[in-house]
C-alpha cells in the first residue's frame, strides 16, 4: 500500500431529505485491519455504509471521504465498487429473471475492465463461481436462480459474501450482515470474512451484536450514536457493551 | 374510413368461389366484414391503437407459393410439425409420426363434426378481422385429439413467410378439438421473415377434463402486420395454459378470449410483449367466467421502448352464477423511453356474489432500489437498466417448461436487447 490509510473520514455529515443522520463522523482505517461500528437503532450505521457507496437520496452535507487517496464522494456508486469497495447489503434486493451467475459475471467484468485486465472467459468464470459457491456453502443450484430470488434471509447474507470473495474488494462494509442468522450460517459467513482478512484489505463491521465479534475479531470497536462516534475502544468495548446495553452510552453523551 | 380497400380485401381471396363446404361460411364473413363499421378512434376495443401501418400500406397481394429453404424447426425440439408458408398448408414439409387418437385434417377433408366447431368458437367477437380472416380462408388445420388420448409429443403449428410475400396478406386458422380428458401441447411459432399483413383466428376447444399447454410465439418481422385471435372454450375442469410472446411488427394487435363454460375449469395466461421503434402491440384478454368454480391466473408484462407504443386491455367478465370464480390478472409495463407510452387498462364486470377478483396495472421505469444495489456491485447504470429489464421478462420465460422453446425465447430476448443484452451463461 502506498498510502498510509485505506480509508479516511472527516467531519462527515450527511441527510436524507430533511433529516440529519450523520453529524460529524470521523474515522481512520489503515490496510489490514477491521473495524467494528455499533450502536443502537437509529443512530446511522447502515446510513454510513450507503453514503460511503453512493446511494441516491443519501446527501452529503459536509466533510471529505478519501479512499485509497481518491475523493470517494466524487465518484459514481459504480466507480466506487470498481475501484474497490464493497458493501454487503443489510436487506439484500431479489432480482427475478437475472440468473445469479450473469449477475456475478457482469460485476466481476466491470472490475477487471476497470483495473485493465480482460473478462474472465464463461467456462472459466463459471468453475470460479462454483467454487466459491461451495466455499460460502451454498449449493451450485442458487447461481442459476434468479438474485436473491426467493433464497432465505441467510442464503441471501452468504450470496452477499460470495460476491464479496468474487469481487476481492479492498474494503468491504458489512451492513448488519449478522441479523437473522442462526449460528450455523454466521460461522460460515464469520469463516468467509476471515478468509479474505489480509494485510492491503480493510473491513468495516457493522453490527447491534456483539455476538458477530466472537467470530470475527475486530481491531478497533466504535460505537455510533445520535450520527457520531461516541467511543472508540479495543475489543473489550464491544463486550462492555454487550453486559451494559447501548444506555449507559446515549447518557453519558447527552 | 381508412384507406384501407375494404371491396377488394373482400375479393381477395375465395374467388370463383371454391365451391367447398366453407363457401357458405365464407360469403356471410365477406357479408359481415363489408358492414362492419371500421375501427376508429372512437371505437371503444380500438380507441387507442391506429390502423395506420395497414392503411397507409398495400396489403392487399395473394403471395406466391413457396416451398423449401428455411428449416422450419424449433432446434431440439422432439414434435410434430405442421408448416405453413406464406399462408399456405406446405404437406411436404409438415411431418406428424401417426399416434393414434390424433387426427389432423386439411379444411377440405374436414369430418362433419370439426365443420361444426370451426369458425364457431370465435363466433359473437365483434372484431371485422375475425370475419376478414373468415372470408380468406382457403386453408387450414383442424386437429381433432380424441377422447383420454395423450399426445406424447408436442405439436408445432409453424407460419413461414419468405420475401416474396412482403407486402402480401393473408389468413391464419387453427382449430383444435380436445377431447374429454385428453392432453397435449400445442405450439404455435410465428417466426417472422415476411412484411406481410396477417389476420388470424386460433380456435380451441376444450372438452371435459382436457389439459393444454399453449404457446404462442409471435416473432413478426418488424415491419408486418399482425391482427390475430386466440379463443378458447373451456369446459368442466378443463385446463388451459397459454404462454405468449409477442415481438416485431409494426402494429400488432391480439384477441385472447378465455371462455369458462363448464364448472371447476382452470386458465392460466403469462404474457410478455416488446414493442421498440414506432411499432405499436396490443394485447386485448377477455376472460368470461359462465360457469362456477372455475379460475384463472393472468400475468401479462411489457417493455416499451423508443416512441413505441403499447395497448392492454384485460377484461375478466364474471356472469350470473359463476359462483366461487377466483380470478387474477396482473400487467405490468416498462418503459425504457420517455417517448414511449403505454394504455393499460385491467376491467372487472362482476355479476355474481360469491367471488374472488384481483386486478392491478403498473407502468413504470426501472426500480431505483434494484439499479442501486447492481450499481453498487460496479455495473454501469445502463447496463444495470439493461439487465432489470431483461429479468422484467425473462423471469416469466422461466414459466415454460420446454428447454428448447426457453432457449429460442431466451435468444429472441438477446437479440432484442443486442449488444447491450446480458452475457449467457448455461
Amino acid at each position: 500500500m502506498d498510502h498510509g490509510h485505506m480509508l479516511s473520514i472527516r467531519n462527515l455529515g450527511a441527510r436524507i431529505g430533511e433529516k440529519q443522520i450523520l453529524k460529524g463522523i470521523d474515522l481512520e482505517i489503515k490496510p489490514g485491519e477491521v473495524h467494528a461500528i455499533m450502536g443502537p437503532n437509529g443512530s446511522g450505521k447502515s446510513t454510513l455504509g450507503y453514503v460511503l457507496s453512493g446511494r441516491e437520496g443519501y446527501e452529503v452535507t459536509g466533510g471529505e471521504v478519501s479512499f485509497r487517496g481518491k475523493d470517494l464522494l466524487a465518484m459514481q456508486t459504480e466507480e466506487r465498487a470498481r475501484e474497490g469497495l464493497f458493501l454487503a447489503f443489510q436487506y439484500p434486493v431479489e432480482i427475478p429473471g437475472v440468473s445469479n451467475m450473469e449477475f456475478l459475471k457482469a460485476a466481476v467484468d466491470a472490475s477487471r475492465a476497470h483495473r485493465g485486465l480482460e473478462a474472465f472467459d464463461a467456462v472459466r468464470f463459471m468453475k470460479l463461481a462454483r467454487e466459491t459457491c461451495t466455499r460460502v456453502n451454498l449449493a451450485q443450484d442458487f447461481l442459476k436462480r434468479g438474485v436473491n430470488e426467493g433464497f432465505s434471509g441467510g442464503e441471501k447474507k452468504r450470496n452477499e459474501i460470495l460476491q464479496m470473495m468474487l469481487l476481492e474488494p479492498s474494503l468491504a462494509v458489512l451492513d448488519e450482515t449478522d441479523s437473522g442468522l442462526d449460528i450455523d450460517a454466521l460461522q460460515v459467513v464469520a469463516a468467509g470474512v476471515n478468509s479474505m482478512r489480509s494485510p492491503d484489505r480493510s473491513f468495516i463491521v457493522v453490527t447491534h451484536y456483539q455476538r458477530l465479534l466472537d467470530f470475527i475479531v475486530p481491531d478497533v470497536v466504535h460505537v455510533l450514536a445520535g450520527g457520531r462516534i461516541v467511543r472508540s475502544g479495543g475489543r473489550e468495548l464491544a463486550l462492555e457493551l454487550e453486559e451494559k446495553g447501548y444506555a449507559w452510552i446515549e447518557r453519558e453523551v447527552v | 374510413m381508412g384507406d384501407f380497400d375494404r371491396q377488394a380485401a373482400a375479393a381477395l381471396y375465395g374467388g370463383a368461389d371454391a365451391g367447398d363446404w366453407f363457401s357458405g361460411a365464407r360469403r356471410a364473413s365477406r357479408a359481415a366484414w363489408l358492414v362492419s363499421d371500421w375501427p376508429g378512434r372512437k371505437t371503444e376495443e380500438w380507441k387507442y391503437t391506429s390502423l395506420d401501418a395497414l392503411e397507409s400500406g398495400s396489403w392487399l397481394r395473394v403471395p406466391p407459393h413457396a416451398s423449401g429453404g428455411v428449416d422450419h424447426r424449433i432446434a431440439g425440439l422432439e414434435a410434430d410439425y405442421l408448416v405453413f408458408r406464406n399462408g399456405r398448408f406446405d404437406a411436404e414439409a409438415s411431418r406428424v409420426e401417426p399416434v393414434s387418437g390424433l387426427q389432423i385434417h386439411r379444411l377440405a377433408d374436414a369430418p362433419e363434426h370439426l365443420r361444426e366447431r370451426f369458425g364457431s368458437i370465435a363466433s359473437g367477437t365483434a372484431n371485422p378481422f375475425a370475419a376478414l380472416a373468415a372470408c380468406w380462408t382457403e386453408d387450414a388445420v383442424l386437429v381433432h385429439l380424441e377422447e383420454g388420448t395423450i399426445a406424447p409429443r408436442p405439436l408445432c403449428v409453424v407460419h413461414l413467410g419468405d420475401d416474396a410475400a412482403a407486402g402480401c396478406a393473408w389468413a391464419q386458422r387453427l382449430l383444435l378439438v380436445a377431447g374429454a380428458r385428453s392432453e397435449l401441447t400445442l405450439v404455435e411459432h410465428f417466426p417472422g421473415g415476411a412484411a406481410a399483413f396477417v389476420t388470424g383466428l386460433t380456435e380451441i376447444d376444450l372438452q371435459p377434463g382436457a389439459q393444454l399447454r399453449h404457446i404462442r410465439l409471435q416473432l413478426d418481422a418488424e415491419e408486418a402486420v399482425h391482427i390475430g385471435g386466440v379463443h378458447v372454450d373451456l369446459r368442466d375442469a378443463s385446463a388451459y395454459r397459454g404462454f405468449v410472446l409477442a415481438t416485431g411488427s409494426r402494429l400488432k394487435r391480439l384477441d385472447v378470449r378465455l371462455r369458462h363454460r363448464g364448472p371447476g375449469a382452470d386458465a392460466a395466461l403469462d404474457a410478455v410483449y416488446l414493442a421498440r421503434r414506432s411499432q405499436l402491440v396490443d394485447l386485448h384478454t377477455t376472460v368470461e367466467h359462465e360457469s362456477p368454480h372455475c379460475t384463472t391466473r393472468e400475468i401479462c408484462r411489457g417493455i416499451v421502448d423508443d416512441e413505441a407504443r403499447a395497448v392492454f386491455n384485460g377484461r375478466i367478465l364474471i356472469r350470473p352464477g359463476a359462483q366461487k370464480t377466483s380470478a387474477d390478472l396482473s400487467n405490468r409495463n416498462l418503459l425504457l423511453s420517455d417517448r414511449a407510452e403505454v394504455d393499460t387498462k385491467p376491467e372487472l364486470e362482476i355479476y355474481a356474489d360469491d367471488v374472488k377478483c384481483s386486478h392491478g396495472a403498473t407502468v413504470s421505469r426501472i426500480d431505483e432500489k434494484s439499479l442501486y444495489y447492481l450499481q453498487s456491485r460496479g455495473i454501469a447504470r445502463e447496463e444495470a437498466e439493461v439487465l432489470l429489464a431483461f429479468g422484467f421478462v425473462n423471469a416469466l420465460f422461466a414459466g415454460v417448461e420446454l428447454a428448447p422453446v426457453q432457449a429460442l425465447m431466451d435468444a429472441g430476448l438477446r437479440e432484442w436487447f443486442g449488444s447491450r443484452a446480458p452475457e449467457a451463461l448455461t
